[in-house]
C-alpha cells in the first residue's frame, strides 16, 4: 500500500519534471525558460521527495525528506526570483512573441 | 519495483542531460545559469531516487547540501549579472 504510494508520487513528480525540462528546452526566451522550469521542477521534486517519505514512514530518512521539502521550496523560488531581476538589469531583451513589459514601468 | 525505479532513475537522468544542453549551448549568460539552477534541482531528485532504491538514508543528506550550495551560487552568479558588489 505504501509502496504503490510511493511509487505513484514519484511518478507524479518525474512527469512534472519532465514538463518543466521540456520547457526549458523549446521556449524561446530566458523569461519563459526560467518561469516554466523552475515551478514544475520545484514542484516535481517535492513530490518525490514526499514519495520518499511515504516510502520510508517516520524515520531517519523520512524526517530528512521533511526538512528538504521546505528548503527546497524557499531557496529555489529566492533564487529564481534573484536570477531574472540579475538577467533583466543585465540587459536581456524579451523575445519576440512577449507583448507586455510591467517591470519597465515599475523599475521607473 | 526496482525495474521501475530503475526507469524512473533513467528518465531523471535524462533530464538532467537535457540541463546539460542547455547549459552548453544556451544563448546568453543567465540561459547557462537558469540550466544551472534546474541541475541542481534535479540532482536532488536523483539523490531521492538514489535513497530509495539503496535504502540508505546518508543520500538525502547530500540532496540537502546540494540545494543550499546551489541556492548560494545561483544568488553569487545573480549578483554578479546585476552588476553590483557581493556586500551590497
Amino acid at each position: 500500500m505504501n509502496n504503490m504510494a510511493s511509487l505513484v508520487l514519484l511518478s507524479i513528480g518525474i512527469l512534472f519534471n519532465l514538463f518543466g525540462c521540456i520547457g526549458l528546452l523549446r521556449l524561446p526566451d530566458v523569461y519563459n525558460r526560467l518561469q516554466a522550469a523552475t515551478k514544475c521542477v520545484t514542484l516535481g521534486t517535492c513530490s518525490i521527495l514526499a514519495g520518499v517519505l511515504l516510502h520510508f514512514g517516520i524515520s531517519d530518512a523520512g524526517i530528512k525528506a521533511i526538512i528538504a521539502i521546505p528548503i527546497l521550496f524557499f531557496t529555489s523560488t529566492v533564487a529564481a526570483h534573484a536570477l531574472i531581476r540579475g538577467a533583466y538589469q543585465f540587459g536581456i531583451k524579451l523575445g519576440d512573441k512577449s507583448i507586455k513589459d510591467d517591470y519597465k514601468d515599475a523599475v521607473k | 519495483m526496482t525495474d521501475y525505479l530503475d526507469i524512473l532513475l533513467y528518465v531523471q537522468i535524462a533530464l538532467s542531460g537535457v540541463c546539460m544542453y542547455r547549459i552548453i549551448r544556451g544563448p546568453t549568460i543567465p540561459d547557462r545559469m537558469v540550466g544551472i539552477d534546474i541541475f541542481g534541482i534535479l540532482v536532488v531528485g536523483i539523490c531521492a531516487i538514489l535513497a530509495i532504491q539503496t535504502e540508505r538514508s546518508f543520500i538525502l543528506d547530500i540532496g540537502i547540501a546540494w540545494i543550499i550550495l546551489s541556492f548560494i551560487g545561483t544568488i553569487t552568479l545573480a549578483k554578479y549579472l546585476s552588476g553590483k558588489k557581493l556586500n551590497e
